[in-house]
């Protein structure tokens, strides 16, 4: 009777445990912006299908050894009729050597599609991929497309059915490019040119930040990532490529100037490729939809609250403050704004 | 039960209880006791600063501290916890309970011990100087001048250029000094478990907490060089100009990263090897019943301490090693997973057909094998490298270290101090409030870590001081804080247990537990010379053998462990205050360079000179 008592009372453990896991799983891993588990490129899959095994695997050896742990604890706590010594034995060898088999074959098929989704991962992209030099920055990111010419910060545009090809590169400390649903994280190490490769599917937004610890605003390294159609994308290029639409007698550029603000910041008149790469390129800061690497939407009010005082929005921001008046900021902000 | 004839001789000078006497001591009872103590102090000191994490991500956009302070809370969390709270808590036990498990009378140099746990204060202190040196700072702010590159210290984040104020110089030369003491300790205990073992006490007769540690003081001694030589050249390169990891000018921040995982890794088995060795003692104690496959458990022991040092680049997978290196380091790091089953196996083969005994002691070793599960698998998760392209510098990876240091080490040292604290005080822990205080630490526990694994997988990145509510990080988040702050509370009931039993608990006896083991044939808490007579051993459970009778039991208790024969003429080593003042001279000597006004070279002199001096004293001092 006690037996079967402490028998069923394991298997009523074991049975809450595995519906409180199914209910979680069901709702615990939300269908967050940075999600790691839904993935939409090709890369991003086999990722995807490597860690299911792995997950379900683990699951189940997690399943079998906590319930035999629990069960032996409950079968074989002392009770009162249990005089004496229980009997002393000291190993089994038979039993070692079966249960060191075990992990091994579990091991075995565990690592046989990991090398195989290691190996794939990294072999060079296709040759018609799209280039895109990704310059890490504290706290913002910098991309650069040789192809096109084009210099952008934050807001990554890439077209659909076409590899993306991210050189990722750093003149600073380590970070790190991770868009969960679009691929595995990389890291960009000084000195290193490394190379993360994915070929997005579905148009949309994507968000991303880096993951590598990076100093005070590590947390406001946000990234943004653009999937367009390849109409949408040509269309963005083009407008990408177009210099600036003010000219450079414009007031708002005179303030620009004066303030300072251009000795960090490259505005392109003339489509020639930006030299000031201290700060963010604003040719087309205004078509952005986030400003300083996705910390704020980009509105009027948020701009000029930047402005004001970067550093009090992002610890340690390179940016100082530059005791702008207010009509500057004002200036600024409507010139800014229209930089599409 | 007898206890042990008091003994004539062999009080000297140094069984007072003065402050004095401690700072002279070279008994191995007294430093442990003197790391524990400390160890506990800076558990406590590295537990404040994870709540103060956990208040920060309570909410999202919460401005409970800044950027730079958040980063300085996780880093000084970290470095707490690992060398100045989990390690020397195994060296607490270390020093109180080789010798006597071995049948020593201390261990192998009492002096050199000695100059460990001083040399591990100065280098504890002077990391966490940030308290004193920021009141000095024109920042204002204490927090200003803590130390926040993260305990890995990433190059180049933490060179000059990105890092120009003193923390990190703080951060740097302490690690350094902890390491000397770890080295000095590793060698002492080394030699102390292969030559001071008592008449008979074979290597396989061990216990495997000793087995554990001896595995452990081979790790450290192996490991702390590739750490010490990456912190000189970072010290070459924040103090004297050079390029060691500044790409720039032909220098590499891999570099960094390979000889710090080099020492990291085995690092993670020097913080969970003695837990397991705890657990290995109180398994069989409250099973009534032989450690099974005991040689199984320590050769994977020692599998795991060699595969350590073949698994460090997977800390480095998303830094684009290559597909060759990558499955490499993937196959070797998932291999440990075989040692590592095989010890659980056996630690459920101990409990199977035993008479569990469910006291506190064995509630936190079993809470260690339940948790410690769950650590080891979401470990082989991420040994693939495509998906650690995920989890790496994800909550994931938090989860999965705080099941294997909270979950593994934390709960190991707990059982441990559960089950040796009627030794070392001859008085119990409440039980009733053992349990209560499992029972809340393991609830929160898992209220806290779990929901990281979920947060990983939702993306949240570690490290970062605020999210956006729109990341949909909040719940999990919020749960996680709350569980924190419980498990705050469960450290609340032990010190409660703790200080009211040491007054009034409960007298302990010699051996409270029927244990197998030597330290608990002699009396609780052991004399001075822990043995009247040194034993002869003659099986690997020589105390157990001694009381049922079995397999080369001797034909009376007496003779197993020595217990009523006279004393032996005992020759003890005398107090001496000479590591004390070595270990103030290197203390001295470092701090001169990171003063806040610049370094003070007359200090460094004096440094020296105070160095110089302990040194001789100590050495021309006679032993005993």
């Amino acid at each position: 009777m006690q037996r079967r008592a402490s028998a069923r009372t394991a298997s009523i453990l074991l049975g809450v445990a595995l519906a409180s896991m199914c209910f979680g799983c069901s709702w615990v891993l939300g269908d967050t912006p940075m999600s790691t588990v839904h993935p939409t490129t090709p890369e991003g899959r086999l990722i995807q299908s490597i860690y299911a095994e792995i997950t379900w695997i683990v699951l189940a050896i997690f399943i079998v050894v906590e319930g035999l742990f629990l069960y032996a604890i409950v079968r074989f706590r002392q009770k009162p009729g249990d005089a004496g010594v229980p009997d002393q034995v000291h190993g089994n060898t038979v039993l070692e050597v079966g249960w060191t088999i075990i992990p091994v074959l579990i091991v075995m098929a565990i690592a046989v599609p990991t090398l195989r989704g290691t190996c794939a991962l990294q072999q060079p992209p296709a040759a018609d991929a799209l280039t895109v030099n990704v310059n890490g920055k504290q706290w913002w990111w910098e991309f650069e497309y040789p192809d096109y010419g084009i210099v952008t910060a934050n807001e990554l545009h890439l077209p659909t059915g076409r590899v993306a090809n991210l050189m990722l590169r750093s003149d600073n400390v380590i970070h790190s490019f991770w868009v969960p649903r679009l691929m595995g994280k990389r890291d960009l190490v000084p000195s290193r040119g490394q190379r993360l490769w994915f070929t997005p599917e579905e148009p949309g937004w994507y968000v991303g930040q880096c993951a590598e610890m990076c100093g005070a605003s590590h947390a406001y390294m946000g990234i943004r990532v653009k999937v367009d159609t390849r109409e949408e994308f040509a269309a963005w290029v083009e407008s990408q490529k177009a210099p600036a639409k003010t000219a450079m007698s414009d007031p708002g550029f005179m303030t620009f100037m004066q303030a300072g603000c251009i000795a960090c910041h490259a505005i392109n008149f003339d489509g020639s490729p930006a030299r000031q790469r201290v700060g963010p390129n604003l040719t087309h800061v205004g078509s952005r939809t986030t400003i300083a690497a996705a910390r704020f939407e980009n509105t009027p009010e948020n701009l000029a609250r930047w402005l004001r005082n970067p550093p009090a929005e992002k610890p340690g921001s390179l940016m100082p403050a530059l005791n702008l008046k207010d009509e500057q900021v004002a200036m600024l902000v409507s010139y800014l704004q229209n930089l599409k | 039960m007898a206890t042990a004839a008091p003994l004539p001789q062999v009080e000297p000078a140094y069984s007072g209880s003065g402050v004095w006497s401690w700072l002279t001591t070279v008994d191995h009872k007294r430093i442990g006791i003197l790391y524990g103590v400390t160890a506990f102090g800076f558990f406590l000191v590295g537990g404040l600063e994870a709540l103060a994490i956990r208040a920060q991500l309570m909410r999202p956009e919460q401005q409970f501290v800044t950027g730079s302070a958040f980063n300085g809370l996780f880093t000084m969390h970290a470095t707490t916890m690992i060398f100045l709270a989990i390690m020397p808590l195994g060296a607490a036990f270390f020093n109180y309970m080789i010798p006597l498990m071995i049948g020593a009378r201390d261990v192998a140099f009492p002096r050199l011990n000695a100059f460990s746990y001083w040399v591990f204060l100065s280098g504890a202190l002077l990391m966490n100087s940030f308290f004193v040196v920021g009141a000095f700072d024109a920042a204002p702010g204490w927090l200003s001048q803590i130390p926040n590159t993260g305990w890995f210290g990433y190059a180049p984040l933490t060179e000059r250029q990105f890092s120009p104020n003193l923390a990190v110089d703080y951060w740097m030369i302490g690690l350094q000094i902890l390491g000397v003491s770890s080295l000095a300790a590793g060698f002492n205990f080394i030699v102390t478990i292969l030559n001071m073992r008592a008449p008979g006490m074979t290597m396989m007769r061990l216990p495997v907490f000793v087995w554990m540690t001896l595995v452990v003081q081979f790790l450290v001694v192996f490991a702390f060089p590739m750490i010490t030589v990456g912190l000189i050249l970072l010290t070459f390169d924040r103090f004297f100009g050079t390029n060691f990891y500044i790409s720039g000018n032909g220098g590499d921040p891999l570099l960094w990263q390979h000889l710090f995982w080099l020492f990291g890794h085995p690092e993670v088995y020097i913080l969970i090897l003695p837990a397991m060795g705890i657990v290995s003692e109180v398994l069989p104690t409250f099973a009534r019943k032989p450690l099974f496959g005991a040689p199984f458990v320590i050769f994977s022991g020692i599998v795991i301490g060699l595969l350590g040092f073949g698994v460090w680049s997977h800390h480095m997978f998303t830094t684009g090693l290559g597909p060759v290196a990558d499955s490499a380091f993937a196959v070797t790091t998932m291999l440990i997973a075989i040692p590592t089953a095989v010890k659980i196996f056996n630690w459920i083969a101990t409990l199977w057909g035993g008479h569990i005994v469910l006291k506190s002691p064995m509630y936190f070793a079993l809470g260690f094998v339940a948790l410690f599960i769950i650590g080891g698998l979401s470990g082989v998760m991420h040994a693939s490298p495509p998906v650690d392209l995920h989890h790496q510098d994800s909550y994931f990876v938090v989860a999965h270290i705080h099941y294997v240091l909270f979950g593994g080490s934390i709960f190991g040292l707990f059982a441990g101090i559960y089950y040796w604290f009627p030794k070392m005080s001859g008085r119990m822990l409440d039980d009733g409030l053992g349990k209560l205080h499992f029972w809340l630490m393991f609830l929160a526990m898992n209220v806290t870590f779990f929901p990281m694994h979920f947060l990983g997988v939702d993306g949240m990145p570690r490290r970062i001081f605020t999210y956006y509510s729109s990341d949909g990080w909040d719940t999990w988040n919020l749960v996680a804080s709350l569980g924190a702050f419980a498990l705050g509370a469960s450290m609340l009931i032990f010190l409660f247990n703790f200080f009211r039993s040491l007054r009034a608990g409960a007298p302990a006896g010699n051996d409270p537990w029927d244990a197998a083991t030597l330290e608990w044939a002699t009396t609780s808490p052991p004399p001075l010379h822990d043995f009247d007579k040194i034993p002869v051993v003659t099986s690997a459970r020589p105390f157990w053998d001694a009381k049922y009778g079995g397999h080369g039991a001797p034909k009376s208790k007496q003779e197993a462990v020595g217990g009523h024969a006279a004393a032996e003429h005992v020759v003890l080593p005398n107090p001496t205050i000479w590591p004390l003042v070595t270990a103030l001279g290197i203390l001295i000597f470092w701090t001169s360079f990171m003063l806040p006004s610049g370094p003070v070279f007359g200090v460094t002199g004096f440094g020296v000179l105070v160095l110089l001096f302990g040194l001789f004293s100590w050495l021309f001092e006679p032993l005993e």
